[in-house]
């Protein structure tokens, strides 16, 4: 000890700061770069594309390096580790605005009152169709789906907060839950296939099997929202309904409930709003139809993803008249489709976010 | 509950029936979700095995099932593996960013946006990945073919039409881009404050403490959450079946024009023309698909149990 504290001192000059970048370090690099990649694109004649994704790289290597210069390799570590995470973040919200935009510019001229209100009965070529049919059949089908797996939901999610606790049933089923949020969706309509097949023979395609076929994915996203709104009534709550002899069931019904309302109604709207979009089940069970049925328990009926789906792989035939770059019918129902699906589910969307935060300040005790 | 009945000689009985009643229901619905599983099983079981057997027709161009199920199983895994290599260093550093990184004002929008990733429906995914994305990568597959080409999965020769294993990987990677997102962004948010007050104090840079105090904490989150995303993509079918023109082969090639099927884009395809003997082979490449993805799902969660338990201890 002694003898290091001797020849320490003189060896090293003494700087309390190592030497740092100027804050405006980065923002020089960024300028830099976009303007040598946008030289470079001029003279070989690359695309905006091109251009950004040079500039990017540009910024990645010259930043770091610069750094490594002038601060040394640690610097130098985070601040390449630091850009590469902002650029992650940048390029993620790439492909959900690009795919909105497409979407919207596709298929906002196909979305008028005829779209609406029309089926696709009878209908050839580029006359008039619609989706009527099958806006008919999602609401049909997914409403069914939810009337059964928002009680089996529901009670399952009070049994685990409130019966379940340290039992190995519920320990079972919450892991299973979780397990059971990952069965691809066409498995999901294969076992609901299965089934009426098992019961009606080979040949059965009806709406109701689409909605057990979805109300297997919905089951666990309720129960999982569900269970978590209940865990965070406080235990107090239920303490102070026992007291007064309120029994059990009572105490959940007309307490724990009513306390969790808003944030369970959310979880079943994110949940609705994440299986009206399904394709696969509802291709494999509720089958296709041209025209308006609104019977779930016989016959088949189409629904929005399917549509879309069979737009898209029979397009039919551009008309010989059409303008160059015109798209197939077909296509451009399906685009139009597109848009009044991604419509309801961003409203669903946004409507759950709303009563969630409506209902989510638990100051306003309501008592039932 | 004894001791209010001794306590009050009230009407009991019939709240006592009450809430025997309604915990009948709750613990039946939490055995329904059992029953559930097991009869996903059972059914699926019951039609598909027979397609086990079917004669030669019933898989062609191939003779029997296990053939016809390896090609297709070998396409699924991997489409959902470059699904995964390209969607995992994206979310990680999503997660990052909206955890650790990100000014408050842009962490919420930024977590909004990829929640909202989530909420586009597949179907919709497909229809823009085969009308739109797969042609505009058209360039990147010429370009991955002459300049990469030596690698066996860019061996070529390049796809002019963009429906390749490559666009629908990264049309799965952006689907799966959410859950991976969400997982880790919970887990990092977990990371004990005081570790990484310690290591800042102690001199670390932003990514040294990241590495030291979070990414240790984090391990098994992030192993599950990486798990949880490729049994996501495993399982994905519209986005798939509607970019792929897919051929049964074994090939690692991802950019050419020949290309596996995977086992969900091979059913949603091939369902509509499917004979009665079909039908039961779809159903047994269903079965296939559930095991897969249910031995993957189960090892995820296993491993977040697992480390849950030690977390708390």
């Amino acid at each position: 000890m002694t003898t290091t504290l001797e020849e320490a001192p003189p060896r090293r000059p003494l700087t309390m700061t190592a030497p740092r970048l100027p804050g405006w370090a980065p923002v020089l690099v960024g300028v830099l770069a976009v303007c040598g990649s946008g030289l470079l694109a001029l003279l070989a004649g690359w695309g905006a594309v091109a251009v950004f994704a040079l500039a990017v790289l540009g910024f990645l290597v010259a930043l770091p390096l610069w750094s490594l210069a002038v601060e040394g390799q640690r610097s130098a570590t985070d601040r390449l580790m630091t850009s590469l995470v902002w650029t992650a973040s940048g390029v993620a919200v790439v492909p959900l605005a690009w795919l909105v935009l497409t979407v919207v510019r596709h298929g906002l001229p196909e979305v008028n009152a005829s779209f609406l209100t029309f089926d696709m009965r009878n209908v050839v070529g580029d006359q008039q169709g619609g989706i009527y049919h099958a806006i008919i059949g999602t609401l049909l089908v997914t409403l069914a789906a939810a009337a059964i797996s928002v009680p089996i939901g529901l009670f399952c999610a009070i049994y685990l907060v409130e019966y379940g606790k340290g039992k190995r049933l519920a320990r079972w089923v919450t892991f299973l839950v979780d397990v059971m949020t990952g069965i691809p969706s066409i498995v999901a309509g294969l076992f609901a296939l299965a089934l009426f097949v098992l019961l009606f023979g080979p040949e059965i395609r009806l709406g109701f099997g689409g909605s057990v076929a979805l109300s297997l994915l919905m089951v666990p996203i309720v129960v999982r929202s569900t269970e978590e709104m209940l865990r965070l009534v406080p235990d107090d709550l239920r303490e102070a309904s026992y007291a007064l002899g309120v029994p059990k069931w009572r105490t959940i019904v007309k307490v724990v409930l009513p306390t969790s309302l808003g944030g369970i109604i959310t979880g079943v709207m994110l949940a609705t709003a994440r299986v009206i979009g399904e394709t696969a089940p509802l291709l494999v069970v509720a089958g296709k139809t041209d025209s308006v049925n609104v019977n779930l328990f016989g016959e088949r009926m189409t629904t929005l993803p399917v549509y879309i789906y069979y737009q898209f792989t029979q397009p039919g035939t551009v008309p010989f008249d059409a303008p160059p770059g015109t798209e197939a019918p077909g296509i451009a129902r399906a685009w139009g489709a597109a848009l009044v699906l991604i419509a309801i589910v961003m409203a669903l969307n946004l409507v759950a976010r709303l009563v969630g935060r409506i209902f989510a300040p638990g100051t306003n005790q309501k008592k039932g | 509950m004894t001791t209010t009945t001794e306590a009050e000689p009230q009407p009991r009985p019939a709240t006592g029936r009450g809430d025997r009643v309604f915990q009948g229901l709750a613990t039946a619905a939490g055995i329904t979700i059992l029953a559930a599983l097991a009869a996903v099983f059972v059914f699926l079981a019951i039609e598909g095995v027979p397609g086990i057997g079917k004669p030669a027709s019933s898989y062609r161009p191939l003779e029997s099932f296990w053939p016809y199920v390896g090609r297709l199983l070998f396409g699924t895994v991997l489409a959902a593996l470059v699904a995964l290599v390209i969607a995992a260093p994206f979310a990680l550093g999503i997660a990052l960013f909206i955890s650790h990184y990100a000014p408050r004002a842009l962490a919420v929008p930024v977590a909004y946006v990829v929640d909202l990733l989530a909420a586009v429906p597949s179907v919709v995914f497909g229809l823009w990945g085969a009308r739109v994305l797969g042609p505009h990568l058209v360039p990147v597959h010429a370009w991955l073919d002459e300049h990469a080409g030596w690698l066996p999965f860019f061996a070529g020769p390049g796809s002019v039409t963009g429906k390749t294993v490559l666009t629908a990987g990264t049309v799965l990677a952006i689907m799966i881009l959410p859950i991976i997102t969400a997982i880790c962004r919970e887990v990092f948010v977990q990371a004990p404050r005081l570790d990484e007050e310690a290591a800042l104090a102690l001199g670390a840079t932003r990514w040294e403490m990241v590495r030291l105090s979070v990414f240790p904490y984090a391990r098994s989150g992030i192993v599950s959450a990486v798990m949880l995303g490729l049994g996501r993509a495993l399982g994905e079918t519209m986005a798939v079946a509607m970019v792929l023109s897919a051929s049964p082969v074994y090939t690692l090639n991802l950019i050419s024009s020949t290309n596996p099927a995977t086992i969900a884009s091979n059913i949603a395809s091939s369902f509509q023309e499917a004979t009665p003997d079909k039908l039961a082979v779809l159903i047994a490449t269903g079965l296939v698909l559930f095991v897969f993805t249910f031995a993957v799902n189960f090892a995820a969660r296993a491993v977040v149990a697992r480390s849950e338990q030690r977390l708390r201890r």
